[in-house]
Formats: structure tokens, sequence, C-alpha cells
């Protein structure tokens, strides 16, 4: 953009550029106002009386602020319970798969082998597989080997959604690294493992913690396994949530609050990694 | 100078084959005599948690849609008995099962093509708008997108809500419209409509995100010559934006097929865990032939189908990516 601005010759004069910048922005906000707005109802109703959230005429402002609705959600049921095995379960799932498809990622991106088309094709087919059309097999093996109801059930089948894409977007992290930068430092004497720690790792840490998120991310929003897999008593966060539409009716604005403490921590926690995704990979590596 | 290096180093291979003199001998035999083992050796515990958890599974899968498998072989009362295609030509003969596929591809078509064109679009606003826009644009697909679907799912349902709901109130004081009361969710069409706007607005965020990203990418010295060479705006977009961005579009249509085949939460838990006919696409219709009308062997079927269906729609894409992978 800086490139446009200099080079822009005598046409574009200074208010005429502002002029059609502000029909961009105009557009821009309006994508603002349609993307965040359920967010913003959420909070919205979650925030405001009971009462007020049953006007058949509701103010889009807010309309005075309380926190009932919070304690009443956390009366339903035990919110804490679900909330820590989710955390448990998206933990370790994370942990396991990112150390295991890092490992995988770069077998398929820095090493030529006979098979390795064979395994790339093995994990992009496994990625297409449908999660829920798995879901009777997987049941009636968990209920098999005993692991229906166990948390260690549930993580060992998330890593089977987490590993193909975790492989595969390491894998693109790995590849726009250039091989150069490893090959000058095993000139200069460096192991390829050594590489690989003092070169590689370091360029791709912002790709894997965005994978990380991301993988942490889908493994605590899964509702159909969580629901499946564990009874009731062992539930997780999503249909901890799921239970306040089925027990309660429509009791919408404890269910807002509910949906507001479960949503808050992910949001906040992606808006805080956004950065580092956004950030260019290897921007300056070869400059350096 | 160093910055147009990076951008086309795949254009110009460079011509070193001569390795320096000093050491060159040690780290040569030390790779080769490890390269044969040690990606098998990494890829390990990868394939082998795939194999167990994904490849057992599937292989049952594939078994169960040909056995006979109900509420009494799940307890043990009865060994599972072989059918033969039994399952199948039950599931295939069925009027129904056909209008849920086309129901299925409509639904997953109409997915695929407003994402993609949303985040197209947004994501070119976005180099368009002054830097605090694009900061509160992003701010809000980082919040929708990390919402979680079950979460997003119930904020839908109260949006929609027929007596409550803040859309009616909203487009009931547009004059001429009178929505207070009605029910979004009586016909499927409709229903299916407010789930598809639930699943853009939950798919749009990720594609805006890397779309952006890979935006940054393309050189802008080929859009600069481009425009001096008299492309329009439209021009530097079809002729030098989308062939740098096309891996990545081709990635992401791969994988909104797939998610958007894959809907399943959004319309579950939108019809409080029983969708009606109206509303069954090929996901839910397989969980309620397997779990509540308990006939596990059809319900595989029906899954089965639908991963055949899947691949037939990515074969194209698959081996595109693949070429992707020769190129690097």
């Amino acid at each position: 953009m800086s490139a446009v601005a200099t080079a822009g010759s005598g046409s574009g004069t200074g208010s005429g550029r502002r002029k059609s910048k502000l029909g961009w922005n105009l557009l821009g906000l309006l994508v603002f106002v349609t993307a965040g707005f359920p967010v913003y109802w959420m909070l919205n109703t979650a925030f405001k009386p009971a009462k007020d959230a049953i006007d058949p005429d509701p103010s889009l402002l807010p309309t005075g602020l309380t926190l009932s609705n919070f304690s009443r959600a956390l009366d339903i049921a035990d919110f804490w319970g679900p909330v820590g095995r989710s955390l448990v379960v998206s933990l370790a799932v994370v942990a396991i798969g990112v150390v295991v498809g890092m490992l995988a990622a770069l077998a398929i991106s820095r090493f030529a082998f006979r098979g390795r088309k064979i395994v790339i094709v093995g994990i992009l087919a496994v990625q297409m597989v449908p999660l829920v059309a798995m879901i009777i097999p997987v049941f009636l093996l968990l209920n098999d080997l005993g692991q229906y109801d166990r948390l260690t059930g549930l993580i060992i089948t998330y890593l089977t959604f987490i590993l193909p894409f975790t492989v595969w977007t390491l894998r693109g992290f790995i590849v726009n690294i250039p091989k150069e930068l490893e090959e000058a430092a095993m000139v200069d004497g460096c192991s390829r493992t050594g590489a690989f720690l003092r070169i590689v790792f370091p360029l791709l840490a912002p790709g894997m913690v965005a994978t990380s998120v991301y993988g942490f991310i889908q493994a605590w929003n899964e509702y159909l396994y969580a629901l499946m897999l564990l009874s009731q008593k062992n539930q997780t966060a999503t249909v901890w949530l799921g239970n306040f539409t089925t027990k309660h009716g429509t009791e919408y604005a404890p269910m807002m609050a509910g949906a507001t403490m479960m949503a808050v921590p992910i949001v906040v926690l992606f808006l805080l990694v956004q950065r580092k995704m956004a950030a260019g990979l290897t921007a300056g590596a070869v400059k350096g | 100078m160093s910055a147009a290096d990076t951008t086309t180093p795949a254009k110009v291979p460079p011509p070193r084959s001569a390795p320096p003199p000093p050491a060159p001998q040690r780290p040569r035999v030390k790779r080769t005599s490890g390269t044969a083992g040690t990606p098998w050796l990494l890829l390990a515990p990868c394939l082998l948690v795939l194999l167990l958890v994904m490849g057992y599974p599937l292989v049952r899968l594939v078994t169960l849609s040909f056995q006979k498998f109900g509420q009494s072989q799940l307890w043990g009362f009865q060994p599972a008995e072989s059918v033969g295609f039994e399952n199948f030509t039950k599931v295939l003969g069925d009027g129904e099962f056909w209008a849920v596929v086309l129901r299925t591809i409509v639904f997953a078509a109409g997915c695929v093509i407003f994402t993609m064109v949303i985040g197209m679009l947004i994501a070119l606003l976005l180099q368009r708008v002054s830097g605090w826009v694009k900061t509160l644009v992003n701010i809000a697909l980082v919040a929708s997108w990390g919402m979680p679907v079950i979460v997003a799912t119930t904020v839908f349902k109260w949006l929609f809500d027929a007596d409550y709901g803040i859309l009616n109130a909203v487009l009931s004081k547009l004059p001429g419209v009178e929505l207070i009361g009605h029910n979004w969710f009586a016909s499927g069409p409709q229903g299916l409509a407010v789930i598809m706007l639930l699943v853009v607005w939950g798919a749009v965020p990720f594609v805006v995100i890397t779309l952006s990203a890979g935006l940054t990418q393309v050189p802008k010295e080929l859009e600069e010559a481009a425009r001096l060479d008299g492309a329009g705006s439209w021009g530097v977009f079809r002729y030098v934006t989308l062939p740098v961005l096309k891996p990545i579009l081709v990635m992401l249509t791969t994988l909104s097929v797939i998610w958007d085949m894959g809907v399943f939460p959004q319309v579950f838990v939108m019809r409080n865990g029983h969708p009606e006919a109206e509303f069954q696409i090929l996901t839910t219709y397989s969980y309620d032939r397997a779990f509540v009308v308990n006939d596990y062997g059809q319900g595989s079927a029906i899954a089965l189908i639908t991963v055949l269906l899947l691949l037939g729609v990515v074969a194209v894409y698959m081996r595109q990516m693949l070429k992707i992978g020769e190129v690097e």
C-alpha cells in the first residue's frame, strides 16, 4: 500500500483518495457490525435483567447491568466440573497432537523417501473422512474396550481429527521456511538435528502456537463425540451448554450467560495469539 | 534486493551442486545412512494413532454396513450376522434417502460458495480500509471464529426466536414487514437457510484470515507492473492475485467441502436433538438410523455412502493438492 502511495502520480489528489477510503471504511464497518452482532447480542442478553430479555420490543442497547443470569446459569447444573474435563481433554489432545504431528510433518516435508506420497495421500484421506460418519464404529469400539465414559477414550478419539490437521498445517509452515537456511547451517557445521533446533524450530514456533491454538479450540468445541462417548455425569462444557436447551425450555438469558462464560476465555485466547499468527514467518530471516 | 530474493526463490534454481571442500564427507555419510529409516521413525507415532483409532473403526464401519446389528447385538445377546448388501439396498431403495442426499448437497454447496465468496470479498476489502477499521473487523472475525459451535448455535437460536428474537423485532420495524411470532423453523428450507447462515458466519473468519495472510504474499511489483500495463482492478485480481492465491484457495475450498458436508451439531442442537424429517441431512440421518432407530448396520451404510460421496467430490481437489506438494 505504501508502494502505491509513493508511486502515485498527480492523478489521485489527497481528498479524492480520502473520499474513496471513506466508502471502503463504511463498508468495513458494515462487515464489523454484521459479523460482531451475534457476539454483541449474546453479551447484551447475558448482562441484562432476565425480564428485559423477554421484552416483545427489545432495546438494542444495554438496559441495565446484572450478574443474576450468571448465578442462575451456575445454579442449573454443575459448571466447573464440565469445564475442568474439557480443559483436561483439550490440553492433552493438543500436547500429544503437536509433538506427534510435528515429527510426522518433518518427515513428509524435509525427507525424500519411498512411500512419502502414499503417506501424504493417507493423511489427506483421513482428514476427509467426516467425523460424524465414524461415530458408530468408534462408539462400539470404545464400548468393547471399556473406554466408554472415560476421558482417555475421548482424548484418543479427538487425536484422529486433530492429528491430520496438525500434520498438514505444520507441513505448510515448514515448507515455507527456505531449505537454504538449514543447508547453510549444515554447511557451517551444524548436524541435521542441530540445524532443525537452531534454525527451523524458532521460525516454526509461531506456526506451532497457531496450530496448537486451533487444535485446542477444535477439541474444546467438539460436541457429538463428547455427547455420545461420555455419560451425563461426565459431560464436557459443550454438552453442558446443550443441557440448557433441553431441560429448561427457553430460559434464554441464563443460557446466554452460560454461553458467554464458555466463549469468552476461548475468544480472548484466540485474540491474544492472533498477532503471532499474523506475523510473517520468515520475514527478515534471510536478511538477518 | 533481499526482499525480491525471498519472493522468487523457486523461479531461479540455485546451481550449487558442489559442496565446500573442508568437511563434506562426514555429514554426507551420516545423512545418507540416516535417511532410510529416519522419516519412518518420525512418522511412526502418528501412523500408529491413526491406524488404531481411525483405521480400525473405518474397517468396522465397512463390516458393520454388511451386518444386521441392532440392540441385541449391541448388548451381546446375539452375534452380528452378515446380511450382504441388504442394508444398502434398503437405504438406496428409500425415497427419503435420496431427498436427504439432495438436501445435503444443496446445503453444503450453498455453505461453501457463500463462505468462499464472502471470505474473498472481505479479505480484499480489508486491504483497502484504514488501519482502525481493519482492527475492528479483525476483532469481530476472530471473536466469531473462536466462538464454540454450540455457543454460536444457541446464540442464533436466540436471535431467530419466534417470540422474543431480536431479528423478528427489528425486521418488523421495517414498513410492511410483520414477522413478530414468525417461526423460522416451521419449514425445512427456511430453517436450513438460517442454519446455513450460522455455518457461513462461523466459517468466513478462517477464510478471511487465511486469505489476508496470502494476500500479503502477492508481490507488489507484479501488481504494479500489471497496473502499468493497463490492467484494471478486476484484471489485477484475475491475472495476478488469483493465481498467487490459488493453492490457498484450493486448500480452503477442500476443507470447506469436508466441513460443510459434515455439519452436524448446528442442525442437531438447533432442532433440540430431534431434527424433523425436513431438516435431516446425511449426517443426522445416519445418526438417527443408528442411535434412535437402533439399526447400526443401516446407519453405517449411510455413513459409508456419505464418505464415498465426499471422496468423489474432493478427489479432484486432492489431485491438485498433491501437485502443489510435488512442486515444493
